[in-house]
């Protein structure tokens, strides 16, 4: 029988999350349960909690919750990692029988919270897009690449985003957001 | 500070800011505000340079990016020395360490300027018929030894710095609605129209101080203020508007499809004693709805003479110096006019106080409305007259004048004594970024210039002011406003600004006014060294086109291209050869418009950041353990694990005997996984794999051979079916994105019948493979709620269970031929479960291996990996996979192409293994097999060896190889030569150990 | 840099969240054991390549993930309309040409 029992280690363990005064700063989001459900929006029903956006690049966040669409059959699920098991099995006994998928990927990706009054800047060191309000408003998210690798972008509020970056790319993330913040003002 | 060359008043400088700065080592005092060029004129000093290939003297001609002689080093410490920098943009900070470039000893006495004694050889066509023909010049001996090295050293601008550059560069994206490229007047009334509309501008210019031209008029006035306070108000209005962002010390330098446009900010060359931590530069990629190019003009030289001598100046420098910089460049000047900015030049001059000797307009019928006030002036006007030619060794100090006769040349005449000569021989549009966005361009003929004419599709923009033509304060003022309200969409017109002592004429000459006596020498691209007689002979020897004459003269190709010299060039060319000049061409405009650091390109994207580098979960305990790593794709993996004294060779063969004697530990958390889930996913990788899947019972496994449409093996993997709907499929470590890629376009394109969905979950587990005899006891300890026994638990089968509290999906599976299991754990479990693995595994005598060993342990059974026994050109058949193919399958990804007649012909090379006669001999993976000993050159290999180690199990190397028609070979004898003569082969099958598979089974 | 648009997340975005996947239109055979050695080389094989007009697949793999088809002109390398996979190459109606 099993008398070790396996701590989560973050990826992000051990990282000093760099900032600068006034203009920005990155946050450890922490850990979170995630799912991927792709397949019709409507089979999920009540199950989340939270409605599934079918505008494409919105989010959609309540009580702690938030269904992310990323593609027309794709939505990324966040919630607290505690109520992670619940919901697996509610949207699991929710989605039983039907064509769709569900799968856990808690672990496959880590968050990172970037706030600040320079936040745009910051993130256009290695983002493309238009970070406008105006273009890019609360409550948008979209995969896209920060510098070489790709992201879940989600603008939380006028001045934070949410990065949801694959395990393995976070310190690089980090550690081009550390290198970013020396060009910003 | 010596007030000779100081004006005594004026200029944008601030006199109360000294700034100290040496040039060639000697110490010179400036003001804040100056340029390295104006302190240097300042205090006297003209020669700053040699040229290029004749390293003749040279002075600062321009007062801005078109320089092409003023090139300096600046020295700001290890790594940081930037060469070729135009003086006339270095901002003078206290302690400026400048050096001049392309002389030795020094500037003054430079030992290349015996080059102009050989002047002769090096004339128009010299490097190209050099390096076209290098036995002109003798035999390839003198070539290598003599020629390249001696031309090597004389050319060349500046030397490179040899350290890493210390600096750090900054990257931006931004998007506005209106890009404003130029701050002089047409693109501050650009900005300020579009920003009065509410619109994202951003405004950039290439200088320090916004305001271009008008920084350097001195006696216009705007809406009843002068030209230099509108300016500032202008600047005050934007900067006070939070959509405006203003950006000075920035040059676009490259206009892309779709108004994309990169800028070259420099942040901190201008600091004495900068930020260490902060930015150099920044690279800006704007993406602009509208751009407005107010690009300005640059003034052309006139071609004269000996027009190079230091001291002889474009007219608008001159009047840059004087009314920005409050610097008299000479004491006594003669002004050469060929359009209104000569004369404004000559009355700047002398109410600075130089005395101007004279100005010669060299138009015919040259009549400016400005020489009445210069003859008011007390200043003598020549019409029609030019210089014939120069004198000065290394400062100008008299010209010739005479009369313009027919076809450029003149007669000769006086002397007249000078320090200092002033030219303007008319204006040239700046196209350039025009010209990259790829608009087309027109030769106008009232303008004497290219202008812009039809944009190219996918563009939106428009040019005002004198980089379209549109001269003068009063109508680049007034076009501009227009352009930036156009560029939001208002109605073009809007406000009419009032200009004072503005200046209309700006046409001047083009070509050659007479290449001067014997031995004088008429330049028309100053930084090559490029003369009228170089542009002549290149059109007698039959060169037609500008490109090719750009070419074998290399005018136009130096770091300036041609910024003052191409018209001239263009016009010299076309009335030689008898042509209009639009039917001679233009050359093509090149990205960047000015030099770019390789810094501001690579921004962030070097050392660490070059690359993500990505790390398992347990690669933390893998580097505290002393670790090898080798790199796959974007992967550190542990290569091998050496203790005290081993190398590569003896940590892997203890690896391996450890494993096949007790049991090893290995880190598979990069293998690719994905997993496929909905009701017709069984039939989706039935229709991609070549194996079958419907069937495959649940909590059972298969090993899965992917094909692309051709036939060719791309990728294979275990597929366990957790669920009669879900699959968790493994891919390659390399093949992971490709796969998932290839899965959504068949599920998504070819296949939208199917319910079925994919999903990447490589990073969502850690994955610790447990191979040998002892794995099971490995385990035992450490799972819950599942049996692990053999019977329960056969292999290529998964199960769910927890290990160490988690929950896991453990497969029974090997890659080594040992028993052995992979457990799948949440990735942020997987430092903790290995650690608990691992202190199992010493029990047991075991070890932790890496890809090495990994590697040797597969080779032994025969086991292919994609990539290395296969190239894209393998199917399954040919390394002895075909029993994976599902029977009676109709249709997967491939198959139709497995029956082509290529496919199916005798003669395909099919994979064996190879055993050396020599055991102690590994062979080299890569080298060839042939049938005979020492092949000939050139005699077609049979095959070549893909894998090849030293076999620890064993006790002697083996190798697999590709060799045609391999499986009928078995039992015969081949060769693989090499260097040091032929290795004598023995043909066998390719499962080198325990082929019938006794011990993964147990 | 291009810019081009997703007709799933109807917006504009540039070249580098997107993978190019060769020449669009082209049908996998529905039963590939009927067909002939030299249409089924065709279908692996044979591509317009033509100068002008081309009908391609792009794929927006750092964005919504979907595959779609895009009419792009190779010698201006402008794309001019972009419309989901499976549906048929559309014409060009009025506002394609020119800047915006
Ligand atoms: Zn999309």
């Amino acid at each position: 029988m099993a008398d070790q029992i396996a701590r989560r280690r973050s990826v992000l363990d051990g990282w000093a999350l760099p900032s600068r005064a006034g203009l920005a700063s990155l946050t450890n989001a922490g850990t979170a349960a995630r799912f991927v459900y792709r397949g019709a929006p409507e089979l999920v029903g009540d199950a989340f909690g939270v409605s599934l956006p079918t505008v494409p690049l919105r989010a959609h966040a309540q009580s702690g919750r938030a269904a992310l669409w990323l593609g027309p059959d794709e939505w990324l699920l966040l919630s607290a990692e505690a109520d992670g098991s619940t919901l697996a099995v509610a949207l699991s006994s929710a989605l039983n029988g039907k064509p769709a998928a569900l799968v856990d990927i808690s672990h496959r990706q880590v968050g990172l919270i970037v706030s600040g009054s320079s936040v745009e800047a910051l993130l256009n060191a290695g983002c493309s897009l238009d970070l406008d309000m105006t273009t890019f408003p609360v409550g948008m998210c979209t995969r896209t690449l920060l510098a070489k690798a790709e992201i879940v972008l989600w603008r939380t509020a006028g001045d934070t985003f949410r990065i949801e970056v694959a395990r393995s790319f976070a310190p690089y993330i980090v550690a081009l957001l550390d290198e970013a913040m020396h060009g910003i003002a | 500070m010596a007030g000779l060359h100081r004006t005594n008043g004026g200029g944008r400088v601030d006199r109360t800011k000294r700034l100290s700065f040496t040039f060639d080592g000697k110490a010179y005092e400036g003001f804040a505000g100056d340029k390295l060029a104006s302190a240097l004129l300042a205090n006297g000093v003209h020669l700053v340079g040699r040229s290029y290939k004749y390293h003749r003297p040279r002075g600062i001609l321009s007062a801005g990016a078109e320089e092409p002689n003023a090139l300096v080093t600046v020295d700001r410490g290890r790594g940081r020395t930037a060469p070729n920098l135009r003086a006339t943009q270095v901002e003078l900070y206290d302690g400026l360490v400048a050096e001049s470039q392309n002389r030795w000893p020094s500037l003054a006495y430079d030992f290349g300027a015996v080059n102009s004694l050989f002047s002769p050889l090096l004339a128009a066509g010299f490097y190209y018929k050099t390096f076209m023909g290098p036995r002109l010049l003798g035999s390839n001996w003198a070539w290598h030894k003599i020629y390249e090295p001696l031309i090597r050293r004389a050319a060349g601008l500046g030397k490179a710095p040899s350290l890493p550059d210390p600096d750090r560069y900054a990257n931006r994206f931004a998007h506005c609605d209106v890009l404003v490229i130029g701050a002089g007047p047409a693109g501050l009334a650009a900005a300020l129209a579009a920003a009065e509309a509410g619109a994202r501008v951003i405004l950039c210019d290439e200088q320090a101080e916004l305001g271009g031209s008008l920084l350097s008029e001195w006696s216009v006035e705007i809406d009843g203020v002068p030209a230099s306070s509108w300016v500032d108000e202008a600047v005050r209005t934007l900067a006070a508007s939070s959509r405006v962002t203003l950006l000075p010390r920035t040059q676009a330098f490259g206009y892309f499809a779709q108004n994309f446009v990169a800028l070259a900010e420099r942040l901190t060359d201008h600091l004495g004693n900068p930020d260490p931590a902060a930015p150099r530069e920044r690279l800006w990629q704007v993406r602009a709805k509208e751009v407005v190019l107010a690009t300005g003009a640059i003034e052309r030289p006139i071609v004269f003479p000996d027009n190079d001598r230091p001291g002889i100046m474009l007219a608008d420098a001159a009047r840059t110096y004087v009314n920005r910089y409050g610097v008299r460049p000479g004491l006594r000047a003669v002004v050469i006019a060929a359009c209104d900015s000569g004369y404004a030049a000559a009355l700047d001059l002398h109410r600075a106080g130089t005395a101007v000797a004279m100005v010669i307009d060299p138009r015919a019928n040259g009549d400016s409305g400005l020489a009445g006030s210069v003859r008011a002036a007390g200043i003598e006007v020549q019409i029609g007259a030019t210089v014939t030619a120069t004198r000065g060794s290394q400062r100008v100090s008299a010209v010739q004048i005479g009369r313009a006769g027919t076809e450029g040349r003149a007669s000769t005449g006086e002397w007249v004594p000078c320090d200092h000569v002033v030219m303007a021989g008319g204006w040239t549009p700046s196209v350039h970024l025009f010209s990259q966005s790829r608009g087309k361009l027109a030769w106008s003929d009232d303008a004497q210039a290219f202008l812009p004419s039809a944009i190219a599709p996918g563009q939106a923009q428009r040019s005002a002011g004198a980089c379209r033509g549109v001269f003068g304060v009063a109508a680049a003022l007034d076009d501009g406003f227009a352009a930036g309200r156009a560029a939001v969409g208002r109605e073009p017109l809007g406000r009419t600004f009032k200009v004072t002592h503005d200046i209309t004429d700006f046409r001047g000459i083009a070509g050659s006014h007479g290449a001067g006596a014997r031995g004088s020498k008429a330049f028309v691209d100053f930084q090559h060294d490029v003369t009228v007689r170089d542009l002549k002979l290149a059109a007698q020897e039959g060169f037609r086109a500008i490109e090719h004459v750009k070419r074998y003269t290399t005018t136009g190709m130096a770091t300036d291209q041609g910024k003052t010299s191409n018209i001239n060039a263009l016009a010299i060319v076309a009335d030689h050869l008898g042509k209009p000049i639009p039917e001679v061409g233009l050359t093509t405009f090149r990205q960047p418009y000015t030099p770019v650091t390789f810094g501001t390109i690579a921004g962030a994207s070097r050392g660490d950041l070059f690359d993500p580098v990505r790390r398992t979960p347990c690669d933390a305990w893998a580097q505290a353990q002393g670790a090898m790593f080798e790199d796959v794709g974007a992967w550190k993996r542990a290569h091998y694990f050496p203790q005290a004294g081993e190398d590569m060779h003896t940590a892997v063969a203890r690896e391996c005997r450890t494993v096949r004697s007790a049991v090893g530990m290995f880190d598979a958390s990069t293998l690719g996984k994905i997993e496929v889930v909905g009701p017709d996913a069984a039939e989706f990788l039935e229709r991609l794999y070549i194996n079958s899947f419907q069937k495959l019972g649940v909590g059972r496994c298969r090993y899965g051979v992917l094909l692309n449409e051709a036939g060719f093996i791309i990728d294979d993997g275990v597929i366990g079916r957790i669920a009669a709907d879900r699959f968790h499929v493994t891919t390659t470590t390399g093949g992971a994105a490709r796969v998932l890629h290839m899965m959504e376009d068949y599920a998504q394109t070819e296949f939208p019948d199917l319910k079925v969905w994919l999903t990447s979950t490589t990073e969502q587990w850690a994955v610790i493979a447990v191979q040998g005899p002892r794995a099971r006891d490995v385990l035992a300890p450490l799972v819950d709620g599942v049996d692990i026994g053999a019977t329960d638990f056969p292999h290529m089968s998964v199960k769910a269970g927890r290990i160490c509290g988690v929950d896991a999906r453990i497969f029974r599976v090997s890659f080594t031929g040992e028993l052995g299991f992979e457990i799948n754990v949440p990735a942020d479990f997987g430092a903790d479960v290995w650690e608990a693995v691992w202190r199992e595994v010493q029990k047991h005598g075991g070890c932790a291996y890496g890809t090495e060993s990994m590697h040797v342990l597969r080779a032994e059974k025969g086991f292919i990996i994609v990539g290395q026994e296969t190239d894209g050109t393998v199917t399954p058949d040919d390394v002895g996979l075909g029993w994976a193919t599902g029977k009676g399958k109709r249709d997967f990804v491939g198959m139709r192409s497995l029956s082509r007649p290529d496919m199916v012909r005798s003669g395909r090379k099919q994979l064996v293994g190879l055993l050396t006669a020599d055991p102690k001999r590994v062979l080299e993976e890569g080298s060839q097999v042939v049938e005979g000993l020492r092949p000939p050159a050139g005699t077609p290999a049979l095959g070549h060896v893909t894998s090849a180690y030293w076999s620890e199990a064993l006790g002697r190397s083996i190798a697999l190889a590709l060799v045609a028609d391999g499986r009928t070979r078995i039992g015969t004898r081949l060769n693989v030569p090499m260097p040091d003569g032929d290795v004598a082969v023995d043909v066998v099958t390719p499962v080198f150990l325990d082929p019938k598979g006794e011990r993964l089974n147990g | 840099m291009l810019l081009i648009t997703c007709p799933y997340c109807c917006t504009a975005r540039p070249e580098s969240e997107f993978r190019y996947s060769g020449e669009a239109h082209i049908a996998r055979p529905l039963e590939p054991a009927t067909v002939s050695d030299d249409d089924w080389a065709a279908f692996l094989y044979m591509r317009t390549n033509p100068k002008g007009l081309h009908a391609e697949r792009w794929r927006h793999i750092h964005g919504c993930g979907r595959f779609f088809n895009a009419l792009r002109n190779t010698v201006t390398d402008q794309i001019l309309k972009t419309y989901p996979a499976g549906t048929p190459r559309p014409g060009l109606g009025a506002p394609a040409e020119g800047g915006r």
